[in-house]
C-alpha cells in the first residue's frame, strides 16, 4: 500500500513534467499548424544551459531558472518561428517534420559543440524541503514540478480563455485570413505561441533533469511521451493533454514498480513511451480522406528508358575505372555509400514518390541485416530472405497503421522503430542488448565489394525508375496528390499505400544484407531510432525525388562519420549545418541534385 | 438506367446543419442540382460519393443501401465525380491522370487520348497537369471520371472557367452521356446550362431541399427567386 502511494506520487509528479512539455507542444502546434519533432531538442538544450547557469557559473537556482525558461528559450523560440517556421505555414505535413528533425539534429549538435559529454549532475529544487505524505516522501523538487504544472495548466486556461490574444489565437488555427481582417496579426500570435512553447519545453525539461539524467539524446526523445499526451488531446485539447501527460506518468512509474525485472522486461519497459505512443496513434478516429490541400508538388522529370540505360552505362563504366584506380580503403568506403545509397533509393520511392515520411527505415535495414547475419551469412538467397522478411515488417506497420496517415503515420513510423529496436533487434534473438553479430563477406576484396554494392544499386535504381514509369508508380503520385480523387476513382488508397511501404522495406532490408556482410561486424546500436534522423535529413538534402539524389545522399551519409574523424572539431559543428541545411532546404524536397538537373536543361535550352 | 436515391440525409459540423434531412430521386437523365453559396451542394456530392459519412439518412443505387460503403467501392459500383475544388493529380501528366483511373478499372491504357479528345483537351496530354488552365483542369477531370464508365456522374460546377463556345459543346457531351444510359447530376451556376439542358432540376437553399421539378417549373416557383435575390 505504501509502495502503491509511492509510487503514485512518483507517477503524478512525472506526468506534471510531461504536462508542461506536452502543454507547449500542443499550444504552438494549434497557432501554427506546425508539428515540432524538435520540441524535445528546445527542452534539451535549454536544460544544458541552465547546467551551466546554475551548477558551472554557480547562479542562485531561482535566478537561472528565470533567465533559462523565462527570457533565453522564448527568444530562441522566437527565432526559430522567424526564420524557419513562417515560411513553412501551409506547407506539407513532409517538409514541416522534415524542418523539425533538422531543428532537433541540429540542436543536439550545438549541444554537443558546446558542452561536450562528461557527467553533469543537476540538483533538485529545494532539496532540503518536502513533506510525508503518509509513510512515503514527496520531496521539494517533486512538490515544485506539481505546482509547475497546475500553474501551466491554469496559465495556459486563462490565456486561451479569458483574453483576446487567447480568443485570436484560437480564431487562428480556424481561419488565420478571416482573424487578420479582425485586426489581429497571425504572424505575431504564431511568434507568441512559439516563445510560449519553447519556455514550457525549456520548464519540463528542467523539471526532469534530475530524474533522467542530462543527456543529449535521451532527452531529446523523451518528448516522446510528451507526443503521445498531445495525440490523447488530439493536438488541440489542453485539458485531454494534461490528463494524458499524468496517465503516462502513472503507467510508467507503475510499470518500473510492477513488472518483474528479467531481462526482457528492462528492455520493455524502455519500449514503454513507443508503446503508448502506437497505442494511442491506433485508437484515434478513422482519419478522412484529404480533400483539397496540397497541390502537385513538382517533382524532376521522369527519365526515359533510353536516359536510364544510358545513365546506368556510364555510372557502371565510372565505377569500374573507380575500382581499378583508388586504393582499398577508399574503395570499401565508396562500397558504404552506395549501400546508404540503396537505403535512400527505399526512401525515394517511399517519401520522393509517395509522399509518405518515415522515420524508421533503418529499421528495416536492421531488419534485413539481422536475417542474413541469423541465417548463416550472405548469399544472393539469404539477402533476398532478408529483403522479404522487411516487406514483411513493412506490411505489418503499414497494416497496423492503415487507419491514419500524414502527421500521425510519421508519427507511428517514429514509435515503430522504438519498439523494433528495444523490443526485437535489441533482444536475444536478434543482436541481444550490446551484442553484435559476426556475418562473413559476400566477396573478399574492397573493389569486388564496391563492384557489388555498385551493381545492386544500378538494378535497384533502374527497378525504381521503372516503378515510377509504370502503373504502381503512377497510383503512388495520384495517392500523394489527391487521395480523395483516388478513392472516387475506384482505388484503395490504404491498400496502395501497404504495397508502397513493403516494397520500399525490401529495398533497405537488402541494403541491410549488403550492410552487414560489408561491415563484418554488426549490432543493435547500428540501425537505432536516432540514426533514422540524419538519413532523412540527407534524403532531403541530396533529393528524395530521384536516384541521382539517393546517389549523392549516400555519398554525403558516408562523409559525414569519415569528415567527423578527421577533424574532431568539425564534429559538432558538421551536425549543426546538417539540420540548419534541411531546415533551411526543406521547402524543396528536390533537393540539391535538381540545381544540377536545372543548370542542364538550362544549357540545352 | 440507374436511379438514385437519396432519403433523409443530415450532415451536421458541430453546430452547423450544412444538409437537413434532403430526400430526392435522380432518375436517368441530366439532373440539375443548384441553389446558393452555402446550400449544401457539395456536401450532398461528398455523401453521395461516400466521401463524408451522413449524420443520418440513407443513400441507395437502384435499391440497393450503399450508404456503408467506401468511395472506392462506390467507384465500382459505377458512381464517379469531379470536384469544385480541382483534385487533378498535379504532378502527372494530363494523359497519365485519365490513364491512372483506366487503370483502376482494368481497362486499356490506349483509351485515354480518345477520351481526352471527347472532352476536348487532347492538346494537353503531355502537360503537367497543375500547369493547364482552369478550365481544361475541370474537362480534365470529367475525362478521368468517364474513364471509369460510370453509370451516374456527379459533375461539381464543370463549367467555371470554360468560354461561351466551350460552354456549349460541353452541353452537347452532357446529353451525348445521357443518350448512353448515363445519369448525370449537375451542379452548377451557368442557369443557362441548367436551363437548356436538365430534364430536372432541384434547388437546396440553406441545407434543404426547397423545391424540384422540371426547369420550368423551378423558375417560375416564388421561392427559388427569394433564396438567390433575397
Amino acid at each position: 500500500m505504501t509502495a502503491l502511494l509511492a509510487y503514485t506520487i512518483f507517477g503524478l509528479v512525472t506526468g506534471g513534467a510531461y504536462a508542461v512539455v506536452a502543454g507547449g507542444l500542443v499550444l504552438t502546434y494549434s497557432t501554427s499548424k506546425v508539428f515540432n519533432v524538435g520540441h524535445g531538442a528546445i527542452g534539451m538544450v535549454m536544460a544544458f544551459l541552465y547546467w551551466e547557469l546554475a551548477e558551472n557559473r554557480g547562479l542562485p537556482q531561482w535566478l537561472a531558472l528565470l533567465l533559462v525558461a523565462g527570457v533565453c528559450a522564448p527568444l530562441f523560440g522566437l527565432v526559430v518561428e522567424r526564420f524557419v517556421m513562417r515560411r513553412l505555414a501551409g506547407a506539407p505535413v513532409g517538409i514541416t517534420l522534415v524542418a523539425g528533425v533538422g531543428l532537433l539534429v541540429g540542436l543536439i549538435g550545438v549541444a554537443q559543440v558546446v558542452w561536450p559529454p562528461q557527467a553533469r549532475p543537476v540538483r533538485p529544487f529545494l532539496d532540503q524541503l518536502g513533506v510525508h505524505v503518509g509513510q512515503s516522501f514527496v520531496s521539494g523538487h517533486d512538490l515544485v514540478t506539481l505546482a509547475c504544472a497546475v500553474l501551466v495548466a491554469g496559465g495556459l486556461y486563462v490565456l486561451l480563455n479569458r483574453t483576446r490574444t487567447g480568443l485570436a489565437m484560437r480564431a487562428c488555427v480556424d481561419a488565420p485570413e478571416l482573424a487578420a481582417l479582425y485586426g489581429t496579426r497571425p504572424t505575431r500570435l504564431s511568434a507568441l505561441s512559439w516563445a510560449i512553447g519553447s519556455a514550457l519545453a525549456a520548464l519540463g525539461g528542467i523539471l526532469l533533469t534530475p530524474v533522467v539524467q542530462l543527456d543529449y539524446v535521451t532527452m531529446t526523445l523523451l518528448v516522446i511521451t510528451a507526443y503521445t499526451a498531445a495525440l490523447v488531446g488530439r493536438l488541440r485539447s489542453l485539458p485531454w493533454t494534461f490528463a494524458g501527460a499524468l496517465g503516462l506518468g502513472l503507467v510508467q512509474s507503475y510499470a518500473v514498480a510492477y513488472l518483474p525485472s528479467s531481462p526482457f522486461w528492462i528492455s520493455f519497459r524502455a519500449a514503454i513511451p513507443a508503446l503508448l505512443l502506437f497505442v494511442v496513434l491506433l485508437a484515434m478516429p478513422q482519419s478522412p480522406l484529404r480533400i483539397g490541400g496540397v497541390r502537385g508538388s513538382r517533382g524532376v522529370a521522369v527519365p526515359t528508358a533510353l536516359t536510364t540505360g544510358v545513365s546506368a552505362g556510364l555510372f557502371a563504366g565510372v565505377v569500374v575505372v573507380l575500382a581499378l584506380l583508388v586504393d582499398p580503403v577508399v574503395a570499401g568506403q565508396l562500397a558504404l555509400a552506395l549501400v546508404f545509397g540503396i537505403v535512400l533509393l527505399s526512401m525515394v520511392l517511399l517519401t520522393g514518390y509517395g509522399g509518405v515520411v518515415s522515420l524508421g527505415q533503418f529499421t528495416f535495414v536492421g531488419v534485413g541485416a539481422v536475417t542474413v547475419a541469423r541465417l548463416g551469412g550472405p548469399s544472393p538467397v539469404t539477402l533476398l530472405i532478408g529483403a522479404g522478411v522487411a516487406a514483411a515488417v513493412g506490411a505489418l506497420i503499414a497494416l497496423t497503421a492503415l487507419r491514419v496517415s500524414g502527421l500521425y503515420l510519421a508519427l507511428a513510423t517514429l514509435g515503430f522503430a522504438q519498439l523494433m529496436d528495444k523490443l526485437v533487434l535489441q533482444s536475444p534473438v536478434a543482436f541481444g542488448v550490446r551484442g553484435s553479430l559476426q556475418v562473413p563477406r559476400l566477396v573478399e576484396s574492397a573493389t569486388a565489394q564496391l563492384l557489388l554494392a555498385a551493381a545492386v544499386f544500378v538494378v535497384v535504381g533502374v527497378g525504381v525508375l521503372a516503378v515510377r514509369r509504370g502503373r504502381l508508380g503512377r497510383r503512388m503520385i495520384a495517392v500523394k496528390d489527391s487521395p480523395a480523387a483516388c478513392a472516387t476513382l475506384g482505388l484503395n488508397v490504404r491498400w496502395i499505400r501497404v504495397w508502397v511501404f513493403s516494397l520500399s522495406a525490401a529495398i533497405a532490408g537488402l541494403a541491410g544484407g549488403l550492410f552487414a556482410q560489408l561491415r563484418e561486424t554488426v549490432a543493435a546500436s547500428d540501425f537505432q531510432l536516432f540514426n533514422n534522423l540524419p538519413l532523412l535529413l540527407f534524403a532531403v538534402i541530396a533529393g528524395v525525388t530521384s536516384v541521382s539524389g539517393a546517389l549523392l545522399g549516400g555519398v554525403l551519409l558516408m562523409l559525414l562519420p569519415v569528415l567527423q574523424s578527421g577533424f574532431p572539431a568539425f564534429a559538432g559543428v558538421a551536425v549543426v549545418l546538417l539540420g540548419v541545411a534541411a531546415a533551411g532546404l526543406a521547402r524543396d524536397p528536390n533537393g540539391l541534385v535538381s540545381w544540377g538537373f536545372r543548370v542542364w536543361s538550362w544549357r540545352r535550352a | 438506367m440507374s436511379t438514385l436515391r437519396v432519403e433523409g440525409v443530415t450532415v451536421r459540423f458541430g453546430e452547423v446543419t450544412a444538409v437537413d434531412d434532403v430526400s430526392l430521386i435522380v432518375e436517368p437523365g441530366v439532373t440539375g442540382l443548384i441553389g446558393p453559396n452555402g446550400a449544401g451542394k457539395t456536401t450532398l456530392f461528398d455523401v453521395i460519393s461516400g466521401l463524408r459519412r451522413p449524420t443520418a439518412g440513407r443513400v441507395l443505387l437502384d435499391d440497393e443501401d450503399i450508404t456503408g460503403r467506401g468511395p472506392h467501392q462506390r467507384s465500382r459500383l459505377g458512381v464517379a465525380r469531379t470536384f469544385q475544388r480541382l483534385e487533378v493529380f498535379g504532378s502527372l501528366t494530363v494523359w497519365e491522370n485519365v490513364v491512372v483511373a483506366l487503370e483502376s478499372r482494368r481497362r486499356p491504357a490506349k483509351l485515354a487520348q480518345e477520351l481526352l479528345a471527347r472532352v476536348g483537351i487532347a492538346e494537353f496530354a503531355g502537360n503537367q497537369a497543375d500547369t493547364v488552365p482552369t478550365g481544361a483542369a475541370r474537362l480534365l477531370e470529367l475525362a478521368r471520371a468517364l474513364a471509369t464508365d460510370p453509370r451516374l456522374l456527379l459533375l461539381d460546377e464543370p463549367s467555371s472557367g470554360l468560354d461561351r463556345a466551350e460552354t456549349d459543346a460541353f452541353g452537347e457531351l452532357l446529353r451525348q452521356l445521357s443518350a448512353e444510359g448515363r445519369s448525370v447530376v449537375l451542379v452548377e451556376h451557368d442557369m443557362d446550362l441548367v436551363m437548356g439542358y436538365c430534364d430536372h432540376v432541384h434547388v437546396l437553399n440553406l441545407g434543404r431541399l426547397l423545391v424540384s421539378g422540371t426547369p420550368d417549373a423551378v423558375r417560375a416557383h416564388e421561392g427559388v427567386r427569394e433564396a438567390y435575390l433575397g
